[in-house]
């Protein structure tokens, strides 16, 4: 699984840059952006399988957390454009001088440095986790009625970050972005950089995961996924368990988001909205709950499939999504990750038969 | 006759028919919180509770209450155990044996009364984690075992240790942590099952890896809900074995309705008819008490 995205890291970069256009093997730069964005979602499924797959706990809201780091990104990006905007006001962005606001609103300070912005991207979706866990674990809140408050949380945030008075953009968001770090976020080069960086960001976070996952902590993970009042009465603080890999969850989800803004140019309300949280438990349901690598493959080829169908048959997109989560319960309860599995077993139990005979 | 046991109750319980007015009731709350001979609560950690058995029992219940819908499940309950002790519960559907389990571990909050563990520890303000940290364990009446894992991880997680979230994000098993899960394992006759997933066991073999989960968090007293259910004779045989091997070093609560089990293990019985203890004693002594006769064995 690394090996393959390591792979991917090393021979797409090389494919655009180094490959002439017009060569059969060259990967244009719009195909590096979309793959880019792809693992991006792949990291996003990563921290929904975490919380799902080995916690048992199903977030509809997981999108919030995204979307919020990839706010703080476009905060910074935003305070990078400086006089260039279409008023050419040196600090405000182009929405300010539009409302016509004097000065920078406090919390838009200290976001024309990378540093603070990049520290914003973990730790508003991680501290916003942490309380929301803290309330809701600590009461016992779960199963269904902990997804509908996640959903609520999402669907809260959206209208508010659709006010103006917000001051992150109201209904356009932050858009028009100009540079990084200062490369210019046109360049190809600067495309190759950011979709590299999604790489390392998916393989890291995916260790990370694996890593919680295959320590004790995660064996009473899956112990309170499986019997929760038990794994209290064993003597685990169920609800700090809780917490403490939601809030984790929450962060992997915001660096996602961070790595998706400059990439797609914009980040607006819409990444808020409800159906982008259900939509992302779709991918992981696809790929295969707790397996972690199911939730990578599930984004990618749900995604793929999107761009496709919403290229070549618009309005089919969502009966299609619909139709694909229908045949994946029905036949395939463990996703993608399961037929693999089940195909790797029965190639053993094969092999183990010839032996015998 | 159960007019009989009624007057006895009313004249056990005389003393205590005081009614409190609210603020009463806060002022004499307020000063138990200030007693000068402890400290507050919020600043005792749990685990820094020392246990204190020395005058015999190692649970105290007194006089306490719970009612769920007017139905009084537990009713001027008293019950003791000694430490060391193997005491079986017995008592028809309904006698408010599981109740007791639930307040013990923090379960279910009574409406009046004193549960104590040792003289000083006081469990009624003690949440469910903390409870199964000063060493009280329980196994529950349908067994659950964690099903997706194996024999050996299921003794791992509930063995004593620092389970708090970043200590056990980053626990390694020890030598001497390997050898006792081993030697537990050997306990409860499930070696060779160890690396099997617990929900491929059999009925039986479930019940023993609970009690086994039980041993590793090695718990000072132990709650033990009708072990037997759905056994053969020969598991039975077996659990009996296990559970008179645990006297002495822990102190074991059985619940069972099984009969013959009970008379093969117990020294002393408890019966519990609608929520208070109707008798006590060694199971000839409670076999021939009239009373129990009657609500119980009689049936």
């Amino acid at each position: 699984m690394l090996g393959l995205l390591l792979a991917v890291a090393v021979v797409v970069p090389v494919l655009n840059l180094a490959v002439p256009e017009g060569h059969p093997l060259h990967v244009s730069t719009y195909t590096v952006t979309l793959l880019g964005k792809y693992l991006t979602y792949a990291l996003l499924a990563v921290a929904v399988d975490l919380v799902w797959g080995y916690l048992g706990i199903l977030s509809l809201g997981h999108g919030a957390f995204f979307a919020l780091g990839g706010y703080a990104m476009g905060m910074y990006l935003m305070r990078q454009i400086g006089d260039r905007g279409v008023y050419g006001d040196p600090v405000l962005p182009d929405f300010m001088v539009f409302l016509d606001w004097q000065a920078l609103p406090w919390f838009w300070h200290g976001f024309d440095m990378f540093w603070l912005a990049a520290l914003m991207v973990v730790l508003v979706p991680g501290a916003l986790a942490f309380v929301f866990g803290w309330l809701a674990f600590r009461s016992r809140v779960t199963g269904v009625y902990l997804s509908i408050i996640t959903q609520a949380l999402t669907y809260a945030l959206m209208l508010a970050f659709f006010r103006n008075e917000m001051g992150f953009g109201g209904n356009n968001g932050l858009t028009d972005f100009k540079d990084m770090l200062g490369f210019n976020l046109q360049a190809d080069s600067t495309r190759v950089g950011l979709f590299v960086a999604s790489a390392v960001a998916l393989a890291l976070g995916y260790l990370a995961c694996r890593w919680i996952v295959t320590s004790k902590l995660g064996r009473v993970a899956v112990a309170i996924r499986d019997a929760e009042a038990r794994t209290r009465f064993i003597g685990y603080r169920v609800d700090r368990v809780k917490v403490a890999i939601w809030t984790f969850s929450a962060m992997l989800a915001g660096i996602a988001g961070a790595l998706y803004v400059p990439q797609v140019g914009i980040i607006n309300p819409g990444e808020f909205s409800p159906l982008n949280s259900i939509e992302l438990v779709v991918w992981v349901a696809v790929g295969g709950r707790a397996t972690l690598y199911g939730a990578v493959i599930g984004a990618i080829v749900v995604n793929y499939g999107k761009t496709y169908f919403t290229g070549a048959f618009p309005e089919a997109w969502l009966f299609a999504l619909g139709g694909l989560f229908v045949l994946v319960t029905l036949f395939l309860p463990q996703g993608i990750a399961g037929l693999f599995r089940q195909l790797k077993r029965r190639r053993s139990g094969a092999a183990a038969q010839s032996a015998a005979a | 006759m159960s007019q009989m046991v009624d007057n006895g109750r009313d004249l056990l319980h005389r003393d205590r028919a005081f009614d409190f007015s609210a603020q009463q009731r806060a002022w004499l709350q307020f000063k138990e919180s200030m007693r000068r001979d402890r400290t507050f609560d919020f600043m005792v950690k749990a685990k820094d509770l020392e246990l204190d058995v020395s005058h015999g029992p190692i649970l105290y219940i007194e006089d306490l209450n719970v009612s769920f819908d007017g139905f009084k499940a537990i009713d001027h309950l008293n019950f003791y155990v000694d430490a060391g002790e193997l005491r079986c519960v017995i008592g028809a559907n309904g006698a408010g044996k599981t109740t007791m389990m639930d307040i013990i571990t923090g379960k279910t909050r009574p409406d009046s009364g004193s549960v104590y563990f040792g003289q000083k520890i006081d469990l009624l303000r003690l949440t469910e984690p903390e409870i199964a940290e000063i060493g009280i364990g329980r196994k529950f009446q349908k067994p659950t075992v964690f099903e997706h894992h194996t024999v050996f991880e299921n003794l791992e997680l509930a063995m004593a240790a620092d389970k708090r979230v970043f200590p056990t994000l980053l626990a390694r098993l020890t030598a001497a942590q390997r050898e006792r899960i081993d030697e537990v394992l050997e306990t409860i006759g499930l070696t060779e099952h160890a690396r099997r997933e617990a929900g491929s066991l059999s009925h039986g073999q479930k019940q023993w890896l609970e009690i086994g989960m039980l041993l590793m968090q090695d718990p000072l007293l132990l709650l033990v809900d009708e072990p037997v259910a759905g056994m053969t004779h020969q598991e039975m045989d077996r659990t009996a074995e296990l559970l008179l091997s645990l006297q002495g070093k822990h102190s074991v609560v059985v619940v069972e309705h099984d009969m013959d089990f009970v008379r093969s293990i117990a020294r002393r019985v408890t019966v519990l008819h609608q929520g208070s203890v109707l008798a006590e004693g060694s199971m000839d002594q409670v076999q021939n008490d009239p009373r129990v006769v009657e609500v119980y064995l009689g049936e």
